[in-house]
């Protein structure tokens, strides 16, 4: 797989270290009520779906930037990448 | 119809006209008391084991496409019962124990080799741990000895003694580990579950459940709905896009598990050996080729194929081990999907839904599980109670902490 990253072009993909999906961007309140409940769906409970799935990719022979990779599946197409960083400013959670 | 050698010589004086189907081919009926959703090794077992030893009827298996031709067709065949963990052993032991008497159970040859399987030790961290896990083996009545390298010389001479970085130092041996052919396995159940009434339906996909006021009536499949007392879901591979019917988040990903087999080759490697620098393990069929795996490729997938990253990996494990493989030709090689539970254990448990049961999460550890799996799930779903040996194997050891880690590593997706 060749992950076209959003700064430095398509890469091989075995540059990457893979976490899964990016919804682990959505890091619960550990201080709020329910955090144990809260903490339990989001460290073990996924999606896990067949075809496309947003999910985070760790250019650890790179630049060392977190992306957001939307992929599918079933097919392993690529079918965008961004930068976690401009994902998780979007959801107000990165200055 | 029983198969004995009388009755091969009887057919073979006749023409071979005489044997029959190994199994019926029915159509669903609107109702039965229990319905197992998939045909792999672990939903006929299940359904097997329900009938002759928890004397069951009106039950039946949907399978989308046909008998063994997911996950039970797709893996390295290796039985053993070499866990740690205590949620873990009396389980994988009690298989074992299942395996050695399966053909004469089933009357069917799935060619059950107790040839051994040996892990390999490159360290004195490796030594110790290794020793912890024999010791743990014998605790529960499993078989377990710790080798010299001096005796794993004698067994394996051809293996690498003295690579420089991963030289090795020894072996955990389990003699009564071994490889089974898996197609028989499933062959052999579908034709024991089937000879006890069982009713096979292959080509007839689950596309919903029908649940009405938290109970499950039945199945809707892609040949009308199936009415069920009980549904079991036993879907390597798919479990979280069958349980998203039911409105279900499982703690599962499913990834990839490459497979490769050489060509044909005269007996070279007598037992199963595992590399325990780096992840390779390889068995000789009795076909001859050599079959061999190494990781997952550790990305989300449903694709039934990975990428030439871990291909490589493979390749480089095995020639650090097994330098003489560099001189085989690869045959064929495939990808299955493994769905991966959050600790490296498996589920099998009831869900939240009353009726509907769930078997799953394997791993990539699911063949060997086969005939406990069947059992055990079979149990459940007759009685409403756990089988002994698989009573931590529940959703709720994720929300209570009960992990049953056998890695040690915590929660993630891409352990054994």
């Amino acid at each position: 797989m060749i992950i076209n990253h959003p700064l430095l072009g398509p890469c091989d993909a075995q540059e990457f270290t893979y976490l899964g999906d990016a919804r682990l961007i959505e890091r619960p309140d550990g201080m709020a009520d329910g955090a144990a409940a809260a903490f339990f769906d989001y460290a073990y409970l996924r999606e896990n779906p067949a075809g496309e799935h947003r999910e985070l990719w760790f250019h650890e022979q790179g630049d060392r930037s977190w992306l957001v990779v939307t992929r599918n599946t079933l097919t392993h197409d690529i079918i965008s990448v961004e930068l976690a960083r401009d994902v998780a400013r979007r959801q107000g959670r990165s200055a | 119809m029983r198969y004995s050698a009388f009755r091969l010589l009887k057919e073979a004086l006749s023409g071979h006209k005489g044997w029959t189907p190994a199994w019926r081919n029915p159509a669903p009926k609107p109702h039965y008391d229990i319905v197992i959703v998939g045909g792999g090794g672990h939903g006929l077992a299940t359904a097997y084991y329900l009938a002759r030893k928890f004397r069951q009827h009106n039950i039946a298996v949907i399978e989308k496409g046909w008998i063994g031709g997911g996950n039970v067709g797709r893996n390295t065949t290796i039985i053993r019962s070499n866990y740690l963990l205590d949620g873990n052993e009396p389980f994988y032991e009690f298989s074992l124990k299942l395996w050695e008497g399966l053909e004469q159970d089933l009357n069917y040859n799935a060619m059950v080799s107790q040839r051994g399987i040996l892990n390999l030790i490159h360290t004195d961290a490796q030594r110790d741990a290794f020793t912890r896990r024999g010791n743990g083996m014998i605790l529960h009545g499993a078989d377990a000895e710790l080798l010299s390298a001096e005796q794993v010389r004698r067994e394996y001479p051809f293996l690498n003694f003295d690579n420089a970085r991963f030289p090795i130092k020894g072996g955990l041996a389990q003699r009564r580990g071994g490889t089974v052919r898996h197609d028989a396995v499933a062959w052999g159940y579908a034709r024991g579950a089937d000879t006890h009434g069982v009713d096979i339906i292959q080509n007839c996909e689950v596309t919903g459940f029908r649940i009405e006021n938290g109970a499950c009536l039945g199945v809707e499949t892609s040949r009308g709905f199936i009415g069920a007392g009980k549904v079991g879901v036993a879907v390597a591979g798919n479990s979280s896009r069958i349980m998203a019917h039911a409105g279900m988040r499982l703690p599962i990903e499913s990834h990839v598990l490459q497979a490769f087999v050489s060509e044909g080759l005269k007996p070279v490697l007598p037992g199963v050996i595992t590399f325990g620098a780096g992840h390779f393990y390889c068995s000789q069929s009795d076909k001859g080729g050599l079959v061999f795996g190494g990781d997952i490729d550790g990305y989300n997938s449903y694709a039934q194929r990975g990428n030439l990253p871990v291909i490589e990996d493979v390749a480089e494990g095995g020639m650090a081990l097994f330098p003489g493989l560099g001189r085989v030709r690869l045959l064929r090689m495939w990808g299955g999907i493994m769905d991966m539970s959050m600790d490296g254990s498996p589920i099998i448990d009831r869900t939240h839904i009353q009726g509907l049961y769930f078997n799953g999460g394997w791993c990539y550890g699911g063949f060997k599980a086969t005939p406990a799996s069947g059992w055990c799930f079979a149990h459940l779903l007759a009685t409403d109670a756990p089988h002994p040996t698989a009573a931590a194997y529940r959703f709720d050891r994720f929300r209570k902490g009960r992990m049953i880690d056998e890695k040690g590593m915590g929660a993630q997706p891409n352990l054994h």
